[in-house]
């Protein structure tokens, strides 16, 4: 399961929230690992392989909209679904337009999110979607 | 905390009831009416004061004329009858020698002739120059009398002329004395005397009277009647009059006589003589016009008066009222729309708010999850140790969440002014807590400069909180992204702390910096309703504090807001 396991990277500056995030998804056979800060992520991404990213769209720092930039920069194909609190629309509509595979609203639903990531990571794992 | 807790825009009556102090408009009202009721009367008075003065001269001049007229032509029909007697007198004298006048038969034939041409002649006498009379023609026996040391007899060997007093003598009726002295060829001379009945002057002095009130007699030298009065009595009583002046022209006096009557006194000197001609007339008769006139002048201006004050009264009142009501409509609608400026400053808070308060329940969302995740999806119990520091995390979120929500309530309650003593600094911090998350994620650097000992001041604590969070609102608006904004206090004198603001954003142009604290003033097109720094200020005057504030296009922005650090005065 681990090497077949989609790698999705958590990035959310309440770290609290990470760490809770990261443990359910194991539990759902996702390989997740977690960082609290944009630049911590983009640093991650450099070294770790990964296939999706979920990105809190508030941070402190480099903010979610400047990370997804500079992802889809580097690169396009690396699927990122944003975590939103209420009333930010406006960096909603941003951030899709800067190529985010879906958004969701916290609180999340987890099965919501293994569901959105599982479709996100379709596209590596055509075995895995046969499922 | 229920809705019904938060104070309504309608609540704050007895804050208005300070504003409105009924002593406030009691000086209005009694300043209103004063200026307006001097600016009616006091030329209503001077009118009244002129007319009053001009009808008097009129009323005065027209009745002085007659009676100083009278008076004159009385003292010239006076003077000539007394001169003619005494013309007579010298004629015979002239005439006759003092050898013919020592014959009794002669004067007595004299004085016949006398009283038929001129009359009122009693008797005559001639006196040597030893004052003895040494003829005497007449119904009396007074032959060989002495009269050396009577004054009268002085006067006339010293001035050649002379008129007595009236007096009783032996006749025991009023008469007076005419004399003149003649100088003889051998270097001596004789006096001729004669006695004239007073009754021929009363006639003449009673025909000067031309009114049933009004009054004519002669006086004395000592104010005592030489004719009968109709009102001061007989002949030879006293005049109850003050001492009238001396003149031989007629002249005029209002005066209040002996018996307490207001007169009017016309009177004049008779040449030649010691009596005063004095005509009186009562006051209230002859300016029986007048005092018509006076009293209706008066009526009308006493009307006036009543009527002008009335007037000025009901409208001043009116007015007050009016005005009174348009400051409680203005204090109502002033503390509403401080309430709405509150609201509103909350509402621009409530995104950051929402995301705030959202973390901490997304939290407690994944703890919970898990939590049961590890429950449901484990073979085995957990770690108690797992366990406890789950729960331990949601908990933790809980406290967050009620803090932000009661950060925010607590902002929102205080709409009633109280006192209390603050901390500026905290009060400062507490405000920034509700924009702390706004400046993290937009990389603001909020620095604070605040003084060692604690900037403590006695006010009001929901009405600072608002004044700050609308200015700190404004520097977060004022700076872009990575901006950087400055809070302190210092001591700005020995009674007061000066807070400020700094911000590196925009800036207020030189043109809006004069329009800032105006009412609906904005440049934050559709977006701003212009009363949030017009309430800012209102609030920081309220308080007793000043407001300020300087600024540079491009540089930056600082207020300062210093505040008495004893309770304001109301």
């Amino acid at each position: 399961m681990a090497t077949d396991a989609l790698r999705v990277l958590i990035v959310d500056d309440e770290e609290e929230l990470v760490s809770a995030l990261v443990e359910r998804l194991q539990l759902r056979g996702f390989d997740a690992r977690g960082v609290t800060t944009g630049a911590e992520a983009l640093a991650d991404l450099e070294t770790t392989a990964c296939d999706v990213v979920v990105l809190d769209v508030k941070m402190p720092g480099l903010g979610g909209l400047e990370v997804i930039k500079r992802i889809k920069r580097e690169r396009p194909e690396l699927e990122v679904v944003l975590l939103t609190g209420l009333g930010s629309s406006g960096s909603v509509e941003e951030g899709m337009e800067a190529g985010a595979f879906e958004f969701l609203m916290k609180p999340v639903k987890i099965d919501d999110l293994a569901r959105i990531l599982r479709s996100a990571g379709h596209g590596r794992d055509v075995e895995e979607a046969e499922e | 905390m229920s809705l019904e807790d938060l104070p309504s825009p309608g609540a704050p009556e007895r804050d208005l009831d300070s504003l409105i102090s009924q002593g406030r408009y009691r000086r209005l009202f009694l300043t209103v009416l004063i200026a307006v009721s001097v600016v009616a009367v006091v030329p209503l008075l001077i009118m009244t004061g002129v007319n009053y003065y001009q009808y008097r001269q009129a009323f005065r001049s027209e009745v002085s004329r007659p009676m100083v007229g009278l008076a004159t032509s009385g003292k010239q029909g006076l003077e000539s009858f007394l001169d003619e007697r005494l013309s007579a007198l010298e004629l015979v004298v002239r005439e006759c020698t003092y050898e013919e006048l020592q014959d009794p038969v002669r004067l007595g034939r004299l004085l016949v002739n006398m009283k038929q041409a001129f009359g009122g002649f009693v008797d005559f006498g001639v006196l040597d120059d030893k004052g003895v009379q040494i003829t005497y023609a007449g119904p009396f026996e007074l032959e060989g009398r002495s009269y050396e040391s009577a004054p009268w007899y002085r006067q006339v060997a010293q001035h050649g002329t002379y008129v007595s007093d009236v007096f009783m003598g032996y006749r025991n009726a009023p008469h007076f004395v005419v004399a003149v002295e003649h100088d003889t060829d051998t270097g001596h001379f004789f006096v001729l005397r004669a006695t004239i009945d007073s009754e021929v002057i009363n006639r003449l002095v009673a025909s000067l009277v031309t009114q049933p009130s009004a009054d004519a007699f002669l006086v004395n030298q000592d104010g005592i009647l030489q004719t009968p009065s109709r009102r001061y009595g007989a002949a030879l009583d006293s005049a109850p009059l003050p001492r009238l002046a001396a003149g031989s022209q007629a002249t005029l006096s209002e005066i209040t006589d002996g018996r307490g009557e207001d007169v009017i006194v016309s009177h004049a000197q008779i040449e030649h003589s010691p009596f005063t001609l004095v005509l009186v007339s009562p006051q209230g008769e002859l300016l029986a016009g007048w005092i018509t006139l006076r009293r209706n002048l008066l009526i009308f201006l006493g009307v006036s008066v009543v009527l002008i004050l009335a007037v000025v009264s009901v409208g001043a009142r009116h007015m007050v009222n009016r005005y009174r009501e348009a400051d409680m409509l203005r204090a109502t609608a002033y503390h509403k729309m401080e309430y709405t400026n509150k609201m509103a400053a909350l509402g621009r808070l409530s995104a950051g708010v929402a995301h705030e308060i959202n973390n901490p329940i997304s939290i407690i969302n994944e703890k919970a999850g898990l939590l049961k995740d590890l429950l449901l999806m484990s073979r085995e119990m957990p770690p108690r140790d797992k366990l406890t520091e789950l729960v331990d995390s949601v908990l933790r979120s809980a406290d967050r969440c009620g803090s932000i929500t009661h950060r925010l309530l607590g902002f929102a309650k205080h709409m009633e002014v109280r006192r209390e003593t603050i901390d500026l600094d905290s009060l400062l911090i507490d405000v920034l807590g509700f924009l702390e998350k706004e400046a993290a994620y937009r990389n603001i650097e909020v620095t604070f400069a605040f003084p060692e000992t604690p900037p403590r001041i006695v006010s009001d604590r929901g009405q600072l909180q608002q004044v700050f969070l609308n200015i700190i609102n404004n520097a977060f608006a004022a700076v872009d992204d990575h901006g950087r904004i400055e809070i302190g206090v210092r001591e700005a004198d020995g009674e007061r702390w000066a807070a400020w603001i700094e911000d590196n954003g925009v800036g207020i142009a030189e043109e809006h910096l004069a329009h800032i604290f105006d009412p609906f003033f904005t440049t934050k097109k559709g977006a701003g309703t212009g009363l949030g720094l017009s309430i800012t200020y209102g609030i920081v005057q309220k308080l007793g504090g000043e407001i300020a504030v300087q600024s540079t296009v491009g540089e930056g922005t600082r207020f300062t807001v210093t505040l008495p650090k004893g309770p304001a005065e109301e």
